[in-house]
């Protein structure tokens, strides 16, 4: 049976909820259960799984963001036993409900508790971020804001008030930052070293910052300043008391900008406050044209393994080495294209991070390729529907539509693997291209979260006699949690092809397209 | 206390966190002092009145 509790008025963070369903689904005569707030894609998502009784469910159909939603599905006995007492399930564990009791209820209070605190994190529901980051900067706080969907306007005038008082808004839509050896968000367990990052992209941080530790270097601070940071909107506020705040650091010989492509004005400014900057800049503008004034201190580049390059080469160290030249990869992939069948055409790719969904597009764009994408970056075409797949479709599975009220993609594979499968029920589908993210606040097996999705896809395309391919790279340190080296050996094992970067990874899913378009048109 | 942004970046920071507790808990662990925040949604969930509120108080 399946049965829906709803709780009105209660906020939990999707993080947490996350691990209450999954304490839930492991009791015995459970199948599956759910714990969300009632979001409208939440809701809509419970629905297509047959909870709230086709919308006659009364208490359901009036639960709005605010409320909590349990669903289980199981035997009666079982699911009796939760519902009785669904509280007991809430209590945050390792924190005694006392203690609980005795945390600050505001930043205010908070702050009045431990006068020395200088960094707020906030990751609440986008509508109710800007309201609290407005307290922390009034308390004289820097803050990482995680939440997305917060006004611009909003976002303008939190940013404009933190300059006037000397400090910094990173964020909203911040996904990583790396201050003094803290590391904030999704971050990797990166050593500290020369190079210093500016970046308004999350995933494009962690690569970045991913690579140059396996490299033998490391960051001394990797300044998150959010998606919308470098629009003409906001005109690079962050951006720039970051880069001020870097050339200052005495730990800092290297900066690096790893940014999508800015406004026009504001890439401008940028260029010329890189270049007269006192230290070697790296300026890597995922997916752009390089900026051609290409002065005495700026490198520019628009691929993150270019950019990790000419970082180390700007601190005086040796480029990676072991990198696939594009013969190899060619060669690489038309072993695998020979044994695709002809109806096998297109690529699909299923991305956590949204940078890597960006720079894969980019290294398509390149070689004259189009796809389909819910993000699309300039002469790549809009998905009409960002939940189905057509041709060539690369999903940013980060996006806010799939975020709202459940955890991030990198935390949460729930709908990533459910996505995988149907992209696996695809007769057309030949290649697909993963990402997965290691690091703190991750998942703590991100490739094992996904594997059971990736067997059943191979094995639903070889019922159909189709050999189904899959290229991937996975994004972390040794140093992190999960055991880089594990999760690439588990890939492997399931007969996934694993690259060291997203760059190769996306180079290879190329040459595999091109070889595809290239039969096609001689068919 | 003065937080200017770049002398931050010489010092080791302490945070107050809103919102997703895990955050919490993996600075905790890594050795970072940390304030959790008891957080819910501000008048019943309605930014609007919260703003109205905000502006009175």
């Amino acid at each position: 049976m399946k049965r829906i509790i709803v709780s009105r008025n209660r906020y939990f963070d999707s993080v947490f909820l996350m691990q209450v369903a999954q304490r839930m689904s492991a009791q015995p005569g459970i199948r599956d259960a759910s714990a969300l707030l009632a979001t409208q894609a939440n809701k809509k998502v419970l629905t297509e799984l047959g909870y709230g009784d086709a919308g006659r469910d009364a208490q359901f159909a009036a639960a709005g963001s605010n409320d909590l939603v349990i669903a289980l599905d199981g035997e009666e006995a079982a699911i009796g036993a939760i519902a009785v007492d669904p509280d007991s399930w809430l209590l945050h564990s390792g924190v005694a409900q006392s203690e609980q009791a005795h945390e600050p209820r505001s930043i205010r209070e908070a702050v009045a508790a431990r006068p020395d605190a200088s960094i707020a994190l906030i990751s609440v529901p986008g509508q109710h971020a800007a309201r609290e980051a407005r307290s922390a900067v009034e308390q004289g706080l820097n803050v990482f804001v995680f939440s997305s969907n917060v006004a611009l306007a909003d976002e303008l005038s939190l940013k404009n008030m933190a300059r006037d008082k000397g400090l910094i808004v990173m964020g909203p839509d911040c996904g990583t930052a790396y201050i003094a050896g803290a590391g904030l968000g999704f971050a990797n367990a990166v050593r500290r070293g020369p190079i210093g990052i500016v970046g308004s992209s999350g995933t494009g941080m962690q690569e970045f910052s991913s690579l140059v530790h396996r490299a033998g270097s490391g960051i001394s601070h990797g300044i998150g300043v959010g998606s919308r940071d470098l629009s003409d909107d906001i005109g690079g506020v962050s951006t720039f008391t970051a880069l001020d705040a870097l050339e200052a650091d005495a730990q800092t010989r290297v900066i690096a900008v790893i940014a999508k492509p800015p406004g026009k004005d504001t890439q401008a400014k940028l260029v010329e406050r890189c270049a007269r900057s006192g230290k070697a800049v790296v300026l890597c503008l995922l997916g752009a044209d390089s900026p051609q004034a290409r002065q005495e201190s700026l490198r520019a580049a628009t691929l993150i393994d270019d950019a990790v390059d000419l970082a180390l080469e700007a601190a005086g160290l040796p480029a990676v080495a072991n990198r696939d030249g594009a013969e190899v990869l060619r060669h690489k992939a038309a072993v695998a294209v020979a044994g695709m069948r002809p109806e096998q055409r297109h690529v699909r790719g299923l991305f956590a991070g949204g940078s890597l969904c960006y720079q894969t597009q980019a290294i398509f764009r390149d070689a004259g390729l189009t796809i389909n994408s819910n993000a699309p970056i300039a002469g790549m075409k809009m998905l009409a529907d960002p939940r189905k797949s057509v041709a060539t479709t690369f999903v940013d599975m980060g996006a806010e539509i799939f975020v709202m009220g459940r955890p991030h993609p990198m935390i949460d594979a729930t709908l990533r693997s459910r996505r995988l499968r149907d992209e696996a029920a695809d007769p057309t589908v030949a290649l697909v291209i993963l990402d997965f993210v290691l690091g703190a606040n991750a998942s703590r097996d991100p490739v094992g979260d996904m594997l059971p999705a990736i067997r059943d896809a191979m094995q639903a395309a070889q019922h159909r006699g189709h050999r189904l391919d899959f290229v991937a790279s996975v994004c972390g340190t040794d140093g992190d949690g999960q055991g880089l080296a594990a999760e690439m050996r588990a890939l492997t094992d399931a007969g996934v092809r694993v690259f060291a970067s997203n760059a190769q990874a996306a180079a290879f899913a190329r040459e595999v397209a091109l070889l595809l378009a290239a039969r096609n048109a001689e068919r | 206390m003065d937080n200017n942004f770049k002398d931050l970046l010489a010092r080791k920071p302490t945070f107050v966190n809103v919102g997703v507790t895990t955050f919490c808990d993996s600075l905790a662990a890594a050795g970072y002092e940390v304030v959790q925040v008891n957080w819910s949604p501000p008048a019943g969930g309605d930014p609007e009145i919260a703003a109205l509120l905000d502006d009175l108080l």
